[in-house]
């Protein structure tokens, strides 16, 4: 039995060890933000924030989440209260398929928590463990910037 | 051309010939009720047989509806395509969406707007000039006289649609080309879920296949499943069964580490793989594309060049999935394939049942950029499914999968000989545009092409894939014609009838080497001619939209008072999308530097009408981006007995610090046809790089990707 906090909510998850903090929060804790795209820390479909810091939850073991806060694109916000990045993200039409974004979202929070006003490279830097096929870079990179902008202000 | 591309080929439905032909995919759907229904609560949904796969085709092809009918976009419900109720719009691919199904749901609309306010003017006795439709209520001299909801139930579109049917005048559209924010997103980006991958159904079981260890394979022994897991084996076919996902890929681990298989070797040498392309041609089908011999100045020089490029792969981000269900002798599928119907097709046929057994419900997948695994994985999920009766099955492929057993777009080589006059005037083009085909998608031919077909205990054959008629764009020799005024011509195209790894449509097919090929040669004419690349075009090109596009591109990235860096290069280039689709004209500006960086796009465009502009600048922008990741980085590799490039690592695609600023302007005519705009600017992409390369290097390449390697 797991023990951490997700989302801002108290959640246990009986999986055995080893099993991955991606399969717990897409199987039993019900979540589809984080999705699996390689199981490799290439593509970063599957990133989450631990206590804060972008991490692969396909390869992290759940009980190294025991303890912890764990954020995906859920707990950003809804479509009630969106993140502001999620607001830029819609605002600038900063996707097409789509299936990146979840990811993207929450490695750009954490970067916008550590650095309000980050240059273009900063954020391509930030993002470069996330993979996009469908060419949404620049528009990605605009919604950051925009985000940022409004958080600021 | 939305018309000849459709018919025959794309989709599964006959046409009658007798009736009168009606525009898009109305021709061979004929009723309105297949595409509208009105509801009493005040919405109409919309049934596009095109799905959408990030392109925003439902956004689109929505706003195109609400305009018509002249009701609030917040009105339409857009529904997902099916069997068997959807209309069959054969594939979503080759740009064709709008064209095919905008046009059908825009004539559709008029038809239906025209019915219902008939109907009114009868009832009431308002004339039906003098009514006018206000957020869907119609409104006479005296007021509201009625609307689509107070209709919604008169069974009203239970007829054929007419071909007299008016849609508005350009002046009169108000919700076409406005940008309109994608309907799909909000969902995409609050991670609620969306995607097939996303389905949970009460009892569901996950599946996992095991995949032999070499393309050619025979399993001799099937290990046992542990305790609360199931194997299920058919011939060649292996999978595993669990109720869990880290289960199945626990049990998938075990039984793969236990699989015993007898291999053999039958890919060919990849150090060599042009020259097997070669070879393998001269065994191949060589048919004529086009022949051209016009009075012509006679023949100054020759050029002979050849252009080679490898394997690519869609490497889509999420990988292919689908969710079965077995019901009796009925098997539900929910799967991101391209074409409902297609699909259909050929898991009935596998299975050897009828159409009707199988239901096909398209929900969306990630990206997929032309035939990936999409349809395979639902085959294997109803393959899978059938050893649990009534349980719903999962089954994802892993990367490995994905980057490794889905469709791949056939390696090419192309031998172009050119000759021109004393001038520089181009004379003469001949062409030898060699490759697999480049469809093997399904429903096209009586033996069914997924790839778990060849491997069942009863097997089918694997049949070399084909190449769509030049009507529809052509495969391998798509955009293998130049555009440009060359007064004589001899294309030819090289079908292999040999196919050791299967091969299937990606974004712009043959056109990726055949552009750039051209592009890469009238450079070289133009240099030899001592003129000015963009200069030498513009006396080549006719068509005044293909002009236009190239001088936005040159003035968008300053090409007339461009100046030499050291290490940085230039390059500019255009096509018209299968010559009869969307033109893009792109400058590219590279970087060189231990490898080469493309630093900056510029992109001009013309799609014709255009629908939703955001979303046609969107499609652009990442055509470019593909085109640019194609031509630095990618490639398949492979040693004889199966793909080895099978992570993100043997497979590169570009990422966020590598990815080039893109500037896209489109000239918007809304008087044209739409042509469509997901394909258009990734082949022009690749030979702006190629010319910016020469400009910095002094090199032209003549091998993709355009690493050290193959530029030493
Ligand atoms: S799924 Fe975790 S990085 Fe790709
Ligand atoms: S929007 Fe499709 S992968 Fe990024």
């Amino acid at each position: 039995m797991t023990n951490f906090t997700l989302n801002g909510a108290a959640v246990s998850v009986d999986v055995p060890d080893g099993t991955s903090l991606l399969h717990a929060l897409r199987g039993p804790l019900g979540l589809s933000g984080p999705r699996y795209g390689c199981g490799d820390e290439k593509c970063g479909s599957c990133m989450v924030l631990l206590d804060g810091v972008p991490t692969f939850a396909c390869t992290l073991g759940v009980e190294a989440a025991g303890g912890k806060c764990v954020t995906t694109s859920e707990g950003l916000g809804d479509m009630a209260a969106p993140h502001p990045l999620q607001a830029a993200f819609l605002a600038e039409q900063a996707g097409q398929c789509g299936w990146c974004l979840s990811g993207i979202l929450v490695s750009a929070s954490a970067l916008l928590a550590a650095n309000p006003d980050p240059s273009e490279d900063e954020i391509r830097v930030a993002l470069d463990p996330h993979l996009c096929r469908c060419g949404s870079h620049n528009r990605i990179i605009r919604a950051v910037r925009r985000a940022a902008q409004e958080m600021r202000a | 051309m939305s018309a000849t591309s459709s018919s025959g080929f794309a989709h599964t439905t006959p046409v009658d010939p007798n009736k009168p032909k009606l525009p898009g995919s109305l021709n061979v759907n004929r009723r309105l009720s297949q595409w509208l229904r009105f509801s009493a609560d005040g919405t109409v949904e919309v049934h596009p047989g095109k799905v959408e796969i990030g392109q925003g085709i439902l956004t689109t092809l929505g706003q195109i509806a609400a305009d018509e009918l002249d009701v609030d976009f917040a009105r339409i419900r857009m529904v997902a395509a099916s069997t068997p109720a959807s209309p069959d719009e054969g594939v979503t691919s080759g740009s064709l969406s709008t064209q095919d199904s905008g046009t059908a749901i825009r004539h559709a609309a008029a038809d239906a707007r025209r019915i219902f306010l008939s109907v009114t003017s009868q009832r009431t006795g308002v004339p039906i000039e003098s009514l006018v439709v206000r957020d869907g209520a119609f409104i006479g001299p005296q007021g509201e006289v009625g609307s689509y909801w107070q209709l919604a139930n008169a069974d009203l579109l239970e007829v054929e649609a007419s071909p007299e049917a008016k849609p508005k005048a350009i002046e009169a559209r108000r919700q076409v080309g406005v940008s309109t924010p994608r309907i799909d997103l909000p969902e995409k980006v609050f991670g609620t879920g969306r995607y097939v991958h996303d389905m949970r159904l009460p009892g569901m079981l996950h599946a996992r296949v095991i995949r032999p260890v070499a393309r050619a394979a025979t399993l001799m022994a099937t290990p046992d499943a542990p305790e609360g897991a199931q194997v299920v084996r058919d011939g060649n076919f292996l999978a595993v069964l669990a109720p869990t996902e880290w289960q199945a890929e626990a049990v998938a681990a075990r039984v793969t580490a236990r699989a015993m298989w007898s291999v053999r070797d039958t890919l060919p040498e990849q150090a060599q793989h042009a020259e097997y392309l070669r070879e393998a041609g001269a065994r191949g089908e060589r048919t004529g594309v086009l022949a051209r011999d016009d009075a012509a100045p006679s023949v100054a020089r020759t050029e002979k060049r050849s252009f080679f490029r490898p394997f690519l792969a869609h490497a889509s981000i999420g990988t292919s999935c689908a969710v079965a269900q077995w019901n009796g002798d009925a098997v539900t599928i929910w799967s991101h394939t391209q074409g409902p119907y297609n699909l259909r097709a050929d898991v009935s046929r596998t299975l050897r049942t009828t159409e009707d057994k199988v239901l096909i419900h398209h929900m969306e997948g990630a990206g997929c950029y032309g035939h990936n695994g999409a349809d395979d994985v639902a085959l294997e999920a109803a393959l899978i499914a059938r050893a649990v009766p009534g349980t719903p099955v999962r089954l994802l492929w892993s990367r490995a999968e994905e980057l490794g057993w889905g469709p791949f777009s056939s390696a090419m080589l192309v031998d172009v000989e050119a000759d021109v006059a004393a001038d520089g005037t181009l004379v003469a083009w001949r062409s030898n545009i060699i490759s697999n085909g480049h469809s093997g998608r399904p429903g096209r031919s009586p033996i069914p092409t997924l790839l778990a077909a060849s491997q069942l205990e009863d097997a089918f054959p694997v049949v070399p894939s084909i190449n769509p008629p030049m009507a529809g764009g052509g495969g391998a020799p798509r955009n293998g014609i130049p555009y440009y005024r060359i007064p004589k011509l001899d294309v030819q195209t090289t079908r292999l009838l040999e196919m050791p790894i299967r091969s299937s449509a990606l974004r712009g097919l043959g056109a990726t080497l055949n552009v750039w090929s051209i592009e890469s040669v009238l450079d070289e004419l133009a240099e030899a001619a001592g003129e000015d690349p963009v200069a030498y075009r513009l006396r080549h090109l006719e068509d005044p939209r293909a002009r236009a596009v190239l001088q936005k591109a040159a003035d968008m990235c300053g090409w007339a008072t461009r100046t030499k860096r050291e290490g940085w290069g230039l390059g500019i280039a255009f096509a018209r999308y299968k010559n009869t689709g969307a033109y893009a004209a792109i400058a590219a500006e590279i970087e060189a530097k231990e490898r080469v960086f493309c630093r900056r796009l510029w992109v001009a465009g013309d799609a014709g009408e255009i629908v939703n502009p955001d979303g046609v600048v969107n499609q652009f922008e990442g055509g470019a981006i593909h085109g640019a990741s194609v031509a630095l980085l990618e490639q398949v590799t492979f040693d004889r007995r199966n793909i080895t490039s099978d992570n993100w690592d043997g497979y590169r695609v570009l990422r966020f610090t590598e990815v080039p600023a893109v500037e896209t302007a489109m000239l918007n005519h809304p008087e044209a046809p739409f042509l469509g705009s997901g394909e258009a600017s990734m082949a022009p992409t690749i030979a702006a790089i190629a010319a910016a390369i020469h400009d910095a290097l002094g090199i032209r390449p003549h091998a993709l990707p355009f690493t050290p390697e193959n530029l030493a």
